[in-house]
């Protein structure tokens, strides 16, 4: 199912939920909405269920506008942080529950279920009660209640993050796999990077009830079109400083009061031609530690990530985080040089906080 | 080190840890204390001086400043209680009056209204809610003149001067129908409490299992009926039971509305029975011994209704563990 989202805007009183937000997704296609606490991905996806009215702009599922059609009518499946099983209900009778309202007949209902429980694993547990479940068992029995209606789009609200971070690992495997397999047109909303980074085919980065940016991972982490989704997407996240980038001879220079960086023109001579100071941005995997290195600093503090160090490094005012090598067992208060990989170098205009590099 | 001195420290020891186990006993009495004497003074003693009245003969008629002339009768109190030829009835329009009251108002329609308000605006539900408390803190005396004035007779009541204004023939509404009062009257108030009670029980259910249902392919109707109906049961067994009770004994508005007639114990119910045997009797005469007996037979009522509710409702579950998990 293609779902298409226009001019979307969600007040709350006053409250902006979610302002002027339009988002196509295909059929099939797995999203992601990102964002921190806030952001309006959650007042997006319930507005997709049919629990909020959208205030302006219209939602499309195919070719049917679907603004004031209830949820019963939307053939969505959904899965909550908290699970969201009925307690007073049997795991079947969790599951069995769409059916049941749809009038599905009872051996149908037992088949289905049944079925849908052995591919989540769950077969075993179906006289049980929420309650005597597992966290993990109780998101297999959100899931297969989600599935047994074969939905035509699946809602996702940060499924996972109630999960320890062993099983999340898996679960996510296990999502990515089954929206392969079946092709439902999927939205996930999550604040972690990682899961949107790993399970998405897009993602939609959201900000203050705007969206920021709509691409594909590898497009959002290369190519970041803001300042905020540069330093949202990426673990651990990209370093900023504000430099003055002039041009010389026909070189590019990257400057301020104690870094001095060379450029290529690719890079340099977008921010060159700005007015002004402009931002930086430079990820962690993008440093070096290399006794060939061009500035020098100290290190503040290490912190093993076992097979990596996560290394604060002071230059003057500035704090550069990086990743070195455990073998080298670097040490806080050591001195180092930095080898910076310019050409993987962001610029973004302080001010708009829009990248100068990569147009919107 | 000699033997005798340890034992003298360590006795001095244990003294000291029972003088502190003592402190804190007190200190635990100490603060049970107001509350245990007015259970003693108002309840206590008070059960205790009707059982023992229920088998004098104390009234008006033989009453004397020699309290040492009342005389122990035994049950025959309970006796011409059971031979007495409006026990039955009053029996049976007890029955009535709890039944009805409850299963209309007190559950049914507080649950309706509990329902409503939670589904509308939330502003406007509290509103609602907050005018529906106004009947149980308004003063009973108050509240029943409220509806004698606007109920009665021609000329004066409000309702039948509309009648007249609109050309209709009016109506002596208490009289006829002095049932549909005695219930609404004492409906109206009994309302507010199962509404509060449903309501934070139905406000208390997860966000996200009430929208999980509705996307599930619930109707809002449907929602109430699998899930919120289920997840209140609690809450609503409790109601049940509380208000059973609590109407078995109320009498104040009665009293107030119809004095049990018109007629002879048309709306008369066990409670008020109680009362006027004891207190109001025709003529002064007030049957002290034989009004306790009525009070005693209506508390061993209770006790056995509420016996029978904690067993088929199970109170020991739903004081143990809370139903909805926290995660």
């Amino acid at each position: 199912m293609e779902i298409r989202i226009d001019n979307l805007t969600k007040k709350f009183g006053d409250v902006v939920g979610v302002e002027d937000l339009t988002l196509h997704i295909d059929d099939g296609e797995f999203v992601a909405f990102l964002g921190p606490s806030g952001c309006g991905k959650t007042t997006t996806l319930l507005t997709l269920a049919g629990i909020y009215k959208p205030t302006e702009g219209f939602i499309r599922f195919g070719d049917r506008v679907i603004n004031t059609v209830q949820p019963k009518d939307r053939n969505i499946g959904m899965v909550f942080q908290s699970y969201a099983l009925y307690p007073h209900m049997t795991i079947f009778q969790n599951i069995a529950y769409p059916l049941k309202l749809k009038k599905v007949p009872k051996n149908a209902q037992n088949e289905q279920v049944r079925q849908v429980a052995n591919v989540m694993g769950i077969g075993d547990l179906l006289d049980r009660r929420p309650g005597q479940l597992s966290g993990g068992q109780q998101q297999r029995v959100a899931l297969g209640r989600a599935l047994v209606k074969e939905p035509d789009v699946l809602l996702f609200d940060e499924p996972l993050s109630n999960l320890d971070a062993r099983l999340r690992l898996t679960m996510r495997g296990e999502i990515k796999h089954l929206q392969k397999n079946l092709g439902i047109t999927s939205i996930y909303v999550t604040h972690d990077q990682v899961e949107a980074m790993t399970m998405a085919d897009r993602i939609a980065v959201m900000n203050r009830g705007h969206l920021q940016a709509f691409d594909a991972p590898d497009e959002l982490y290369d190519r970041p079109k803001t300042r905020f989704v540069a330093g949202f997407v990426g673990n651990p996240p990209m370093n900023f400083v504000d430099v003055e980038v002039s041009r010389s001879n026909g070189r590019f220079i990257a400057e301020t009061d104690s870094i001095r960086l060379a450029l290529g023109a690719e890079r340099g001579s977008a921010p060159a031609g700005h007015d002004g100071a402009v931002v930086m941005g430079i990820r962690p995997e993008d440093i070096q530690i290399d006794a060939d290195g061009d500035v020098r600093g100290e290190i503040f503090v290490v912190e093993p990530l076992g097979r990596e160090d996560l290394i604060d490094v002071r230059i003057g005012s500035h704090s550069f985080i990086l990743l070195a090598d455990t073998e080298r067992q670097h040490q806080a208060g050591e001195r180092v040089s930095l080898k910076f990989d310019m050409s993987q170098a962001q610029f973004f205009d302080p001010r708009t906080e829009r990248s100068l590099l990569w147009k919107q | 080190m000699s033997e005798p001195n340890s034992k003298a420290k360590s006795s001095a020891a244990l003294v000291q840890s029972r003088r502190n186990a003592l402190r804190s006993y007190l200190g635990a009495y100490g603060f049970m204390a107001p509350a245990g004497v007015l259970v003693i003074i108002f309840f206590l003693i008070p059960v205790a001086i009707v059982l023992y009245l229920s088998v004098t003969n104390l009234a008006s008629s033989n009453f004397t400043s020699d309290l040492a002339r009342m005389e122990f009768i035994g049950l025959k109190n309970y006796e011409t209680l059971l031979n007495d030829q409006f026990a039955r009835k009053i029996f049976f329009n007890t029955i009535f009056y709890v039944l009805v009251t409850l299963s209309i108002f007190n559950v049914s329609l507080a649950l309706v209204v509990s329902l409503l308000t939670t589904h509308i605006d939330r502003s406007a539900g509290f509103v609602f809610r907050a005018l529906w408390i106004l009947p149980r803190i308004t003063s009973p005396v108050v509240y029943i003149l409220i509806w004698k004035r606007m109920m009665a007779e021609a000329p004066f009541g409000i309702l039948n001067q509309f009648n007249e204004l609109l050309g209709q023939p009016t109506y002596n509404y208490v009289s006829t129908n002095p049932w549909v009062f005695v219930v609404v009257v004492n409906g109206f108030i009994g309302v507010s409490f199962g509404m509060i009670i449903f309501t934070s029980a139905i406000e208390s259910i997860p966000k996200d299992l009430l929208n999980a249902s509705l996307v599930d392919g619930s109707s809002r109707m449907q929602r109430i009926r699998f899930v919120i109906l289920p997840l209140i049961r609690w809450p609503l067994l409790f109601v049940v039971t509380y208000q059973t009770l609590s109407l078995l004994t109320s009498f104040e508005e009665i009293l107030l509305l119809t004095d049990g007639g018109p007629g002879l114990y048309r709306t008369e119910v066990w409670s008020l029975t109680a009362f006027h045997r004891a207190l109001s009797n025709y003529f002064g005469n007030a049957q002290w011994g034989y009004g306790s007996a009525f009070a005693v037979l209506l508390v061993l009522i209770g006790v056995v209704l509420a016996v029978i509710y904690m067993r088929v409702f199970r109170f020991d579950e739903l004081i143990a563990e809370p139903r909805v998990e926290a995660l």
